[in-house]
């Protein structure tokens, strides 16, 4: 078959046949699609909270705190032991400092604010520098870079060149600012939250009656 | 030519990276390890295997006029097909390549295979073809990215072949690789003039 001619009338035709086919296909995978891809970032929500948090039981309903220092709110996760005692709450926080803009961490506090751990979830650092900071600060072997066990509230969460407690990655010393900015945001905003209590206790309550 | 060579040109002769020279930006882009590497070169076979299937199926009702836009939009529904049903069955995957999977609509191999081969031949040359640059593709870029990896990490798929600290951090950075791909093609070049 030879190529079609082309008039104004075959081309119009054609295009329009073309985008329709293509929509129509298109609709039908997203459409086939929407529900497992909201289940995978479900569950690399609830991995990444499982992560950081010591083993728990039931975790609550998850509720939004407007963040200390900034416009936009943080997502908190507590979760509960058997007896609906709160063990910990992780946090999901960000900044936008790092050496390619944001950073978004899930971290993970004691009640009492000690981070029990951390878990990057997006970033777009510089492969090999910044992008190391998910393992550098919670390296056990190297006390002065793992955060993991400390607390904002008692050691100085700024890197040892600003004279803080935490060695930065080398040659990343942004992202490591920014890192620990993300994760100060959270504990400042946990803290806060205590403070006015109306989503935590209304929660320990229902614990305590129950 | 037969189907046999039709399908090898794409690894040495006419590879894609290194004597094509097409599709250069996810090359040097995403190339910074030798598995992100693998995984965009397989995700552009399977696109570049299925547009040069869908174009040498519709080729001869497509007016000429207006067989690039025609092309684009059947390369681009294709990658966002790839793109919703590797976010929905391999969250993994699509974690360290979900940034890059939308760059395969613009990259230029696919449109070039498209433009200069499937438009021309049949149904199964066109598949052997796609198959056979795509794997071409990957190959180049697994290389590169392999190479990278060893020289600015001294790691190759995350097995550590030297210790980290005497890694040359500059091939995991843009610049070098601009320098492990020209070494790349004089390599090759040579290999092709033999």
């Amino acid at each position: 078959m030879a190529q079609k001619e082309s008039t104004f009338l075959s081309m119009t035709l054609t295009l329009f046949l073309v985008t329709f086919v293509a929509a129509t296909i298109l609709g039908f995978i997203y459409d086939l699609t929407k529900a497992d891809i909201a289940l995978a970032k479900q569950q690399a929500q609830k991995e990444a909270i499982e992560s950081v948090l010591p083993a728990f039981d039931t975790l609550g309903d998850s509720y939004k705190m407007q963040a200390e220092d900034s416009a936009d709110s943080l997502e908190f996760f507590p979760a509960y032991d058997a007896n609906q005692q709160l063990i910990g709450v992780a946090v999901k926080t960000f900044t936008k400092n790092g050496f390619s803009g944001l950073i978004s961490i899930m971290a993970g506090f004691s009640p009492d604010g000690t981070i029990t751990g951390f878990e990057v979830l997006e970033h777009k650092e510089t492969p090999g520098l910044g992008a190391k900071m998910n393992a550098w600060f919670k390296d056990e072997t190297k006390p002065g870079q793992n955060i993991i066990g400390k607390s904002p509230g008692t050691s100085n969460f700024e890197v040892s060149k600003d004279g803080g407690d935490v060695d930065a990655i080398t040659a990343s010393t942004i992202t490591s600012r920014a890192f620990l900015e993300a994760v100060v945001r959270a504990y400042k905003t946990y803290q806060n939250a205590k403070e006015q209590p109306v989503a935590i206790s209304k929660q320990t309550n229902e614990g305590g009656q129950s | 030519m037969n189907q046999l060579q039709n399908f090898t040109k794409g690894f040495i002769k006419e590879n894609p990276v290194f004597v094509l020279l097409l599709g250069m930006c996810p090359t040097l882009g995403v190339t910074s390890s030798a598995i992100n590497g693998l995984g965009m070169g397989l995700a552009t076979t399977f696109v570049l295997l299925m547009s040069n299937v869908v174009i040498s199926t519709i080729k001869n009702v497509i007016p000429s006029k207006v067989k690039i836009p025609s092309f684009i939009v059947v390369i681009a529904s294709l990658v966002t097909v790839v793109e919703l049903v590797m976010q929905a069955y391999l969250p993994e995957l699509y974690k360290s390549l979900g940034l890059f999977i939308p760059l395969i609509v613009v990259n230029c191999i696919v449109l070039g295979r498209a433009e200069a081969f499937a438009s021309k031949n049949t149904i199964f040359s066109s598949a052997v073809d796609g198959l056979g640059m795509g794997l071409g593709f990957a190959f180049a870029l697994t290389l590169l990215g392999a190479a990278r990896e060893l020289l600015g990490s001294g790691k190759i798929f995350d097995l550590t072949i030297f210790p980290e600290d005497y890694g040359m951090l500059l091939f995991v950075l843009a610049p070098g690789a601009f320098i492990v791909l020209g070494y790349l093609i004089a390599l090759i070049t040579r290999l092709n003039k033999a």
